[in-house]
């Protein structure tokens, strides 16, 4: 703070911290604040609100504990979190190697640029891009049926398509923190370890993904916070089968009218993928500090 | 005994680029050998290929007689000691000893014996649970060398491992490799662009100037009677001095220059009437106003370095001379700016022709 104001001067550093500190309060405090209330309050009509009835309990969040379906959404959620951060993981991990010490910085450029350019596109527009690539007779059953892979159209919409379009739309932020991190690990670490006698795959266990551990764990990190609080790619690309925990959560909101269940859901998901993100960093000793590098 | 490598007519084309060609030499079985040149001559490029990061685009690499061909660095019975040193920053100590047992699947208990034992013949007891990290530049080299040693090579490689050491430390560490390298018998084949530090510690030298072998020899012959102008120039302290060969008989060139006749050995590729340059060291002038060769100089400045005293000075035809004269001698020594004389025996000059 000392360090801002000797920079800046007094009224700019004033303004900048005070910016900071509304953007804090307004948009992140705020928010989660009247999330908590809402969410520990019941669902009474207009009238009724400030009298007797309106007191704090835990109701909304035992209603889902007790409602088997819900919950059962949400621990799939969960880990189908997990499998989404888990799969973006071996797709990213290669690649990311690739471009890190392999890629000539053409190669380099031109593959960063081939990822990227989609996320030019908003991810509502990408996710539809997917449902009609994955449609019943759209182009990827054509083209399977053409090799003759498959005898008749898939059904993809599901787990299967919402696992692909999630892939999809979080390759990047698995990515870039993997090929930061394998970056900055030396050649001659890797030859080192060639020369001794190393397999390619005992090199990337001890040598190459020790390194990249933090890469690593913030990819996961970011990848699983993403999935688990995705909605387009579930609304999309999911069926009946493949509910989302999110979609419930809406339902809630908009559907339901509900807006105190709705956010004791969003709170219980809130609080465990906070959760989910402290044991996983822990794990691989990263502190937060590293994650917001 | 240890295994042999054979260098037969070797060359590395990167693209159009030829970093090393027509390079052949053998390094016996448990010599200190050493190849020595200027940074950007190859030498690194051509440690790369005995070690097999690099396959060489033309000739054969041998090693105890079989073609390395097509062998990766973990097929060869080589270990390479990196310039960097590489060890693993996040292992301790005895895991990066261990490192290349573990690749070959041997047990944990084993490993770590054999990493105590790799520790106690580096002087390193104790420090097995410590991080890389921790250790000082000295015994971080050492970890280098115990995990290189680990694996039983039969060839030992090094890749500068001692320039990022200070001076003290790389003298000492000089001496350890030696005797490291006598105790283990290894073939040790070790890469360095500082002339003192091959030849203090090596049987032979490859002397290597832009991707070309110079020569190859033991430190007193290179030192002595160097093949090419590049070698009189890069191994040691010496003067040139340009003329035109003008006669050659019984062994002793006589080359005509600014100075007048001059006298010396006939190197290799000398013959009447082409440009040559005579080399003498600064030892073997002599201050001496006659006698077979003598040369006048104005004296500029004298650096004193204890045993012996550097005399720089200008040659009549405006080249630079240095001259080594013994601190007792100094009394005689000509006043700064002022003429002297220096003379040397004719056994002492080489007479080589430019390349």
């Amino acid at each position: 703070m000392a360090e801002l104001y000797k920079r800046f001067g007094g009224g700019l550093s004033t303004i900048l911290v005070a910016l900071v500190g509304l953007w804090l309060i307004g948009m992140v405090l705020a928010p989660n604040i009247m999330m908590i209330d809402y969410a520990l309050r019941p669902n009474l009509p207009p009238a009724q609100i400030g009298g007797p009835n309106d007191v704090y309990s835990l109701d909304n969040v035992l209603y889902l504990a007790n409602e088997a379906v819900h919950r059962s959404i949400f621990f799939k959620t969960i880990w189908a979190s997990a499998l989404v951060a888990f799969v973006t993981f071996v797709l990213c991990y290669p690649l990311a190697f690739w471009l890190a010490q392999h890629a000539t910085p053409g190669q380099t450029a031109l593959a960063l640029l081939a990822l990227t350019i989609p996320f030019w596109i908003n991810e509502v527009l990408r996710t539809l891009a997917w449902y009609i690539l994955l449609a019943f007779r759209g182009p990827l059953n054509a083209v399977l049926l053409s090799i003759g892979i498959i005898d008749e159209p898939m059904r993809w919409y599901g787990n299967g398509g919402v696992l692909a379009g999630m892939v999809y739309a979080y390759i990047l932020f698995m990515l870039f923190p993997i090929y930061n991190a394998i970056e900055s690990l030396p050649k001659e670490q890797i030859e080192a370890g060639r020369d001794l006698g190393a397999s390619t795959w005992r090199i990337h266990w001890r040598i190459v993904m020790p390194h990249a551990k933090a890469g690593i764990a913030t990819g996961c990190v970011f990848t699983f916070m993403l999935a688990a609080g995705s909605y387009v790619a579930p609304a999309l690309l999911g069926a009946p089968g493949s509910r989302w925990f999110t979609e419930i959560i809406y339902n809630w909101f908009f559907e339901g009218g509900d807006w105190n269940r709705g956010a004791a859901y969003a709170l219980v998901l809130l609080v465990l993928c906070l959760f989910v993100v402290l044991v996983t960093l822990k794990l691989a000793r990263v502190n937060l500090t590293d994650v917001a590098k | 005994m240890s295994h042999s490598v054979e260098l037969q007519q070797v060359g590395m084309s990167f693209g159009a680029t030829r970093a090393v060609g027509d390079v052949s030499f053998t390094v016996q079985g448990g010599e200190f050998f050493s190849i020595l040149g200027p940074s950007g001559c190859g030498k690194t490029t051509i440690l790369r290929m005995i070690a097999g990061f690099l396959q060489p685009t033309e000739g054969r690499i041998l090693i105890d007689g079989k073609d390395m061909h097509g062998l990766g660095p973990n097929q060869r019975p080589t270990s390479l000691i990196f310039q960097t040193l590489a060890l693993f920053p996040l292992m301790p100590v005895w895991e990066n000893i261990a490192f290349g047992l573990e690749a070959r699947g041997v047990s944990k208990v084993e490993r770590r014996k054999k990493a105590d034992e790799l520790l106690a013949l580096t002087a390193l007891e104790g420090y097995g649970d410590r991080m890389p990290g921790e250790l000082s530049g000295g015994q971080r080299q050492r970890v280098a060398i115990a995990r290189a040693l680990a694996v039983e090579p039969q060839v030992l490689l090094l890749d500068e491992p001692l320039s990022a050491l200070d001076l003290k430390l790389r003298q000492h560490m000089r001496a350890e490799l030696r005797a490291l390298q006598k105790r283990t018998g290894v073939t040790f084949i070790y890469i360095t662009h500082d002339q003192s530090e091959a030849l203090a510690m090596s049987d032979r030298i490859a002397v290597m100037s832009a991707g070309v072998l110079q020569q190859v020899g033991a430190p007193r012959d290179l030192y002595d009677n160097p093949a090419t102008p590049f070698v009189a120039s890069f191994v040691g302290e010496t003067n040139a001095i340009s003329g035109k060969i003008t006669a050659l008989e019984g062994g002793v060139a006589s080359i005509e220059t600014g100075l007048g006749v001059l006298r010396g050995r006939v190197g290799p590729g000398a013959s009447v009437g082409s440009n040559a340059k005579l080399y003498v060291r600064p030892e073997a002038l002599t201050m001496a106003s006659s006698g077979e060769n003598t040369i006048n100089a104005t004296v500029e400045r004298i650096d004193f370095e204890g045993a012996f005293a550097l005399a720089h000075g200008k040659l009549d035809d405006g080249a630079a001379l240095v001259a080594s004269i013994p601190s007792i001698d100094l009394g005689k020594a000509p006043a700064i700016g002022g003429r002297a004389s220096f003379a040397f025996d004719t056994r002492q000059g080489v007479v080589l022709a430019d390349g």
